[in-house]
């Protein structure tokens, strides 16, 4: 007989899976269960504090900016979420979406292209980029962070030389590209195609994260690639489609930055990398792979974007701004190596 | 009487396995026959070269030089999912689970069952619900009691539980050779006889196993056949009955040496 009298366990191991749990570690447990709570609470006490500050920034106009501002970032974040899943980093975020950027607006004007084919040119491209990180990560087995750092000069380089650093205005463009910028009523709110777009995305990878074989494969190979292949995932397969598929997105952001901007400038986005990893790791998406919701990551974007809008609404410096992100950062990283810990 | 070799085709079979590490060599021109219905048992000391052998059984490694054949037919398994869609279901001395997935989505990794219709022709969604209930099925077969919340992720269980888990998916998906490698190094009691229990019946069911092992009351319960592997090479081939504990013992140290060490005269 064992020592302890808790009931019908019989082995060791039946005992400590019904030991008792202190308060802090059934929030570990919980966080470690559903790792969108925290940027959740984030969201909402920010959203209330900033409210509190100056009640307009909770104006329904005040919010619709905020939605036009994070569609961009919040779109790069959906591909560089996928990335950072399966234990990765793209640093070359940026340099895709302007590369496609540059070379869907000069198609469309210099060559007349209509719309629909600049469009999907972009796409093709971003993929194309994608491909090229993902075929370095999966064959050459070289480090995500070295092939994107090298690959965003690379990529950054061609877009430069090939638009000879000259912007595109939104007048030499067909229409279809400014599409994204068109903005509709929803009530009060000023909506954007681009922010209808964005959510949309959302949706899809979303579902398909959550529901699809490929979706499970993403969070298996980023928690353990040998235990992947040995369990028959094609692990080479699943990282280059990750990356292929991030990069079609980032094309189709190119597009959304466009309508945005109301121009194509080689220029624009410099942040981009730093934002959409920023929002990823807000969001509770491990940086070690294999945990993490798509959900977080939009919630990473809003809350960085609540800050910039309610800190500028506060009156205080944009520095503030960047200080509270970076401490964001930290902290969400620093809740991940806890919850982490979780082992029964 | 050392021979032991049933009168029958071996379903599989491995002549002169060689496989290098740099340096270091792994196997050194290993035979292996295994026939329907029986458990063969591989012993040998830490590095002498079992897991190495059954990962170039299973397509998990690529031997440099040699042959496997699966029911006298050649195969060239260049992945761990060309042994299984032959029906080779392996666990791995590492349990090849992925932690932060839950114990069904693990039992189903790599084969995933689609929904009917529509939303699984079209829309690619998997049958959870289905998954969750075979695999919460499959362990009760097993008789892992402690595992009922397979909505758990693997992470959270123990040792022993994340072991079981492995065992179960082979058990579950096993259709003509299961492989285990070291499947009770961190079970309790109760749950090592479990999978001894589960070893004996999937031998009932006809089909054969190949059990790695340091536990010599186990292998010599259940093996029909024990493979003594020693540095790299097969130091012999021998049975419960035509040896003891101890004997197996000496040849696999080195102390003794087999006359016919494939058991062949
Ligand atoms: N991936 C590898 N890289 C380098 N050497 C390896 C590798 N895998 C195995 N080896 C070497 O091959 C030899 C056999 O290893 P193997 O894992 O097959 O031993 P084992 O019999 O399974 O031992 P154990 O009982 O400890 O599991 C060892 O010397 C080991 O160091
Ligand atoms: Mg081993």
């Amino acid at each position: 007989m064992s020592t302890t009298a808790t009931g019908p366990a019989s082995t060791a191991s039946e005992q400590f899976a019904l030991r008792r749990r202190s308060p802090v570690q059934r929030i570990q447990h919980l966080l470690h269960a559903h790792p969108s709570i925290s940027p959740f609470l984030v969201l909402v006490l920010s959203f209330v504090v900033f409210s509190i500050i100056n009640p307009r920034f909770a104006s329904p106009n005040s919010l619709s900016l905020v939605l036009q501002q994070v569609a961009v970032i919040g779109a790069l974040a959906v591909g560089q979420t996928l990335i950072i899943l399966t234990a990765g980093i793209d640093l070359s975020v940026g340099a895709v979406t302007i590369l496609s950027m540059m070379v869907a607006a000069k198609l469309a004007q210099g060559l007349g292209l209509p719309g629909v084919i600049a469009v999907a040119i972009g796409i093709g491209l971003g993929a194309a980029a994608g491909l090229v990180n993902g075929g370095l990560v999966a064959r050459l087995k070289l480090p995500p962070f070295i092939v994107t750092l090298g690959t965003l000069s690379v990529f950054t380089a061609i877009g430069l030389l090939y638009s000879k650093g000259q912007s595109v205005q939104s007048v030499d463009m067909p229409a279809l590209l400014n599409w994204t910028g068109e903005t509709f009523a929803i009530g009060q709110f000023h909506i954007t195609t681009g922010v209808v777009m964005v959510a949309a995305l959302y949706a899809i990878v979303g579902f398909v994260l959550a529901n699809t074989a490929w979706g499970r494969h993403v969070y298996a190979v980023g928690d353990d690639k040998e235990a992947s292949r040995l369990a028959g995932i094609r692990v080479d397969r699943v990282l280059v489609s990750v990356y292929a598929t991030a990069g079609a997105i980032y094309g189709l952001t190119a597009w959304i930055l466009i309508g945005r901007a109301g121009t194509a400038s080689p220029n624009a986005i410099v942040d981009a990398n730093l934002e959409s990893i920023t929002a990823v790791v807000i969001g509770g998406t491990s940086l070690f792979g294999g945990r993490g919701t798509l959900l977080g990551s939009l919630l990473g974007a809003l809350i960085v974007g609540f800050f910039r809008s309610g800190l500028a609404l506060a009156g205080v410096d944009d520095q503030y701004r960047v200080l509270a992100v970076g401490l964001l950062v930290i902290i969400a990283v620093s809740i991940d190596q806890w919850i982490r810990k979780v082992r029964a | 009487m050392t021979t032991a070799t049933p009168a029958v085709a071996p379903v599989l079979s491995a002549r002169g396995l060689v496989k290098t590490f740099g340096r270091v060599v792994g196997l050194d021109g290993v035979d292996l026959d295994l026939y329907p219905g029986e458990v063969l048992a591989i012993i040998g000391d830490n590095g002498a070269g079992k897991s190495t052998l059954i990962k170039c059984l299973t397509g998990a490694l690529i031997p440099d030089a040699g042959e496997i054949s699966v029911d006298g037919r050649p195969v060239h398994f260049r992945r761990p999912q060309d042994a299984r869609e032959v029906g080779i279901e392996t666990v791995y001395q590492t349990l090849a689970v992925a932690a932060a997935l839950d114990v069904a989505s693990n039992l189903f990794l790599g084969r995933e069952r689609r929904r009917a219709g529509i939303l699984g022709s079209v829309f690619r969604m998997i049958d959870k619900k289905g998954m969750r209930r075979e695999a919460a099925q499959a362990l009760e077969e097993l008789g892992i009691g402690t595992l009922q919340n397979v909505t758990q992720p693997v992470e959270t269980l123990s040792g022993g539980q994340r072991q079981a888990v492995s065992v179960a998916r082979a058990a579950a998906f096993g259709s003509k050779i299961i492989v285990l490698d070291e499947p009770t190094a961190a079970l309790g009691v109760r749950e090592s006889n479990q999978v001894l229990k589960m070893i004996e019946e999937v031998r009932s069911r006809g089909l054969p196993v190949i059990l790695i092992s340091h536990n010599m009351p186990h292998v010599f319960k259940v093996a029909d056949r024990i493979h003594i592997q020693r540095l790299g090479r097969c130091a012999g081939v021998v049975t419960p009955a035509s040896h003891t504990m101890s004997e197996a013992v000496a040849i696999m140290t080195g102390a003794v040496t087999l006359a016919e060490p494939n058991g062949n005269p």
